[in-house]
């Protein structure tokens, strides 16, 4: 398939192609944000050196291509400890809280590699709450969530997970949670143990179960407001009385109606609390 | 529903350029219509204080857009360090975490290039920056979009200044000082 230059798609192409993913396959991006969505699916254009004739081709004929064309369009950027200070806002106000519940349910929504959700382990671990918790990690790329089943990641990673970590304010190793060997890393049994990984759209599927603690950070940056209001209200239901939701640093619950029925836990961070 | 910008000025440089983007803003008129939309390379392992500094100093509204952010006239927005910041078709930002773009997050490139997008000719770009790629695709683009559409309508002094003084890719604008009166007398 030559090409002559690499061409811009235009937003009418890119409408074309998600009501055609739509129709012909079960994902339905049309909830995306446009000029994001647009520049992932450049990139593949890019990347396999195709127009847009051939994406919309290969979308319909090619086996196997719809499920690698969501896996290239979501962003799976993750860090153990990501945003270190969210970590102690969550020892200091949510932790205190959760304790309260004589059994906790968590659900990392999007949790691509799995880093968020063994990192929110840790913190349990040193709460000495992990035992009587249960976190479900859900996102909608099948292969990352492959990788986050393993607990394997290369090890030259953990430099600035350690990192991290460390600004979290702990007085404890990272290195004690994991075992390496030659250039991967596996984070330690007992950690993986409560955790479960399941595929989950979060534009086409529902309540699961019912939950103390939902944190879905940098997922909701992708959504328009018609599709982050379907999501506010899918994890609204799926929170118990003051279950806690909390959200990545650039995401506000602001423009939603449904703001009225959380309380604000922690502002620079978009902790929320359900307390209608 | 609030107003939004019809005009749009986008600063892109790196590190080194804040000294010459706090100049430029300084000698902006203090109201004219168009919104200005910064990224200037930082890391998000230190935080930074630019827009609080500088709210104070102009004494006018300095903000890190968040997801979803109307474009408003009059308000100057910086990119927030760690992520992409870009303009979507209904005039307000959004943001994303995707891969970096020439080793930055922010990336000048993906900023322009979506603004370009959206705002066709009614986008003004300027570049300061020499050490890296990152944002010569990006006025390209602003360019090419501005010539598509290049039969134009009733344009503001400060725009039609702006416009004079907008750079092409092969320039290296680092070394170009910017003399305040020449860039926006007459708004």
């Amino acid at each position: 398939m030559a090409k002559l230059m690499s061409s811009h798609i235009t937003f009418q192409e890119l409408q074309d192609i998600v009501e055609l993913l739509g129709k012909v396959s079960g994902f339905d991006l049309s909830g995306y944000s446009k000029s994001s969505l647009k520049r992932r699916i450049q990139r593949i254009l890019d990347l396999e050196q195709m127009d847009v004739v051939d994406l919309k081709n290969a979308i319909v004929n090619v086996e196997g291509f719809q499920t690698y064309l969501i896996n290239e369009v979501t962003v799976n950027v993750t860090e153990m400890f990501r945003d270190p200070r969210y970590y102690m806002a969550l020892r200091g106000d949510v932790l205190p809280y959760l304790e309260t519940f004589p059994r906790l349910k968590l659900w990392s929504a999007g949790c691509s590699t799995g880093e968020e959700v063994y990192s929110l382990a840790i913190v349990l671990a040193e709460a000495d709450l992990y035992k009587r918790s249960f976190i479900y990690g859900t996102d909608v790329n099948s292969n990352v969530l492959e990788t986050a089943k393993k607990a394997i990641y290369p090890l030259k990673r953990f430099k600035i997970y350690s990192e991290n970590y460390n600004a979290t304010g702990t007085c404890n190793s990272l290195s004690d949670y994991y075992t390496a060997m030659y250039d991967a890393a596996i984070i330690r049994a007992d950690i993986r143990k409560n955790v479960l990984f399941s595929q989950h759209n979060l534009a086409t599927d529902y309540v699961f179960n019912e939950f103390q603690f939902i944190s879905c950070r940098n997922v909701l940056i992708y959504f328009d407001l018609e599709l982050q209001r379907r999501v506010f209200q899918l994890f609204y239901e799926s929170l118990s009385e003051f279950g806690f939701l909390c959200l990545g640093a650039k995401e506000t619950m602001v423009n939603h109606e449904i703001r009225s029925k959380f309380k604000v836990v922690n502002k620079e961070f978009n902790i929320y609390q359900k307390i209608k | 529903m609030m107003n939004k910008a019809k005009d749009i000025v986008l600063i892109g440089g790196s590190a080194g350029s804040y000294t010459l983007i706090v100049q430029i803003l300084e000698a902006l008129p203090q109201r004219f219509d168009a919104a200005i939309a910064i990224v200037i390379h930082r890391n998000p392992r230190f935080t930074t204080k630019i827009e609080e500094t500088l709210s104070i100093k102009l004494r006018r509204s300095v903000i890190q857009p968040r997801d979803k952010t109307a474009i408003a006239p009059n308000i100057i927005y910086f990119a927030g360090p760690g992520y992409h910041l870009l303009v979507e078709p209904d005039w307000t930002f959004s943001v994303d975490v995707s891969e970096r773009i020439h080793f930055s997050r922010p990336s000048i490139d993906v900023l322009f290039d979506t603004a370009a997008e959206v705002y066709q000719d009614r986008c003004t770009a300027f570049l300061l920056s020499g050490a890296n790629q990152d944002g010569a695709d990006g006025i390209r683009r602003v360019r090419e979009m501005g010539e598509k559409r290049s039969y134009n309508r009733r344009t503001t002094p400060l725009l039609q200044q702006c416009r004079r003084m907008r750079f092409r890719q092969t320039q290296k604008v680092t070394s170009m000082m910017i003399s305040r009166s020449s860039l926006f007398s007459g708004s």
